[in-house]
């Protein structure tokens, strides 16, 4: 048995140790709500993070994930309410949707460490999520958005 | 005269004792010396590094060193720019992760978030390693672009090189970043010799007086 936390509940997970955590997040806990896309952390879509890094779930072992904080977007916030959820209804960002887990996941470890990241940050920051919509646009607004917001009430994760 | 020839025989025993055990030291200092070599750690284990100036022989050594050192699997890590180069035609890295402050990359970019402790299976996924980083910021370490004149001189430097003086210069020859130059995953070459042929001539090129080839 595997122990993880993810969103702050620990569970303990019959898996092999090789797992790709994005398995044992998906089909063994039941949180669906990041994606795979390709599989060989080229795309963005399975991030999530590990004890606060933006790691790419599909290539990450369960292994490296046992006794670690693991946060999913299900935990990003309580009431869908993170400044970056905000933002992202707001500005209408995703168009399919399905990278986009992955990208609030990914925006919400540049805010934590450049609270009021430039446009050059936010490219460096989000060039390893990709998004077949061409959403880019709108995601650099709703991350400038989701700055000005988070100075009001905060960003903890 | 026979006390003389009494004392004169006793001394001829102890100069014949002392021989012997000096004999007997130096075949046992020859035999740990062999073994030692025997198990290529001679220059770990000797807490005197013994550097005999060969120029000739030295720069012979860093010819080769440079080889190993301007191939991909150690080239990629050293690049000139602030991303690192990736494949075996060392193009800039996609997605473009930035160096950082201490090489590690940035924000959602980090090295380790792709890069798990050990190789990701499958053709050209994510190699690994515990420790993959970039040289830090204030000490970039760059391959890339260098001639073998200006590597090697810039490996010699503390103030370039990582603050490497010579022992720790040798030990780095087994640091666990360079070994996986020679583990790089599927799908990419390996660097033009074996990791104990460049440990070999690294070696020599650093203990014949590190010699910088002509620049030219």
């Amino acid at each position: 048995m595997i122990s993880l936390n993810v969103n702050d509940q620990n569970f303990e997970i019959d898996a092999d140790p090789d797992m790709p955590l994005l398995w044992a997040i998906r089909d063994l806990i039941g949180l669906t709500g990041t994606k795979f896309g390709c599989g060989v952390a080229q795309c963005g879509a399975c991030v999530v993070h590990l004890n606060g890094e933006a790691v790419r779930s599909c290539v990450t072992k369960v292994s490296r994930a046992a006794g670690q904080n693991v946060l999913t977007i299900e935990g990003l916030s309580k009431n869908n309410d993170h400044p970056l959820q905000i933002a992202w209804n707001e500005e209408n960002v995703p168009q399919c949707g399905y990278c986009h887990s992955g990208q609030i996941m990914s925006a919400a470890v540049l805010l934590r460490e450049k609270p009021n990241p430039s446009d050059a940050d936010i490219d460096m920051a989000m060039a390893g999520n990709i998004c077949r919509c061409g959403t880019y646009p709108r995601i650099r607004k709703a991350i400038h958005m989701a700055a000005e917001l988070s100075k009001k009430g905060g960003i903890t994760k | 005269m026979t006390n003389k020839i009494k004392n004169y025989a006793k001394g001829h025993r102890g100069i014949t004792r002392m021989t012997y055990v000096m004999g007997t030291i130096l075949s046992l200092v020859t035999i740990m010396a062999f073994a030692l070599h025997e198990d290529e750690k001679p220059f770990v284990a000797s807490k005197k590094i013994v550097v005999v100036k060969d120029s000739v022989a030295s720069v012979a050594a860093f010819h080769k060193v440079y080889k190993v050192l301007m191939s991909p699997r150690c080239m990629n890590c050293h690049p000139s720019g602030d991303i690192p180069l990736q494949g075996d035609d060392s193009h800039l890295h996609t997605m473009n992760p930035q160096r950082g402050v201490e090489g590690k990359g940035l924000y959602a970019m980090k090295c380790a978030n792709c890069h798990q402790p050990t190789n990701t299976p499958g053709k050209n996924t994510p190699p690994g390693n515990p420790n993959w980083h970039l040289p830090p910021a204030n000490m970039k370490m760059v391959f890339q672009g260098r001639s073998p004149y200006q590597l090697a001189k810039q490996l010699v430097n503390p103030k370039q090189n990582g603050n490497k003086d010579l022992k720790k210069l040798i030990e780095h020859a087994d640091d666990g970043l360079v070994l996986a130059g020679w583990n790089p995953g599927e799908g990419r070459t390996l660097p033009p010799m074996s990791h104990a042929e460049f440990k070999k001539a690294w070696i020599t090129w650093l203990t014949t007086g590190a010699y910088a080839p002509k620049a030219k």
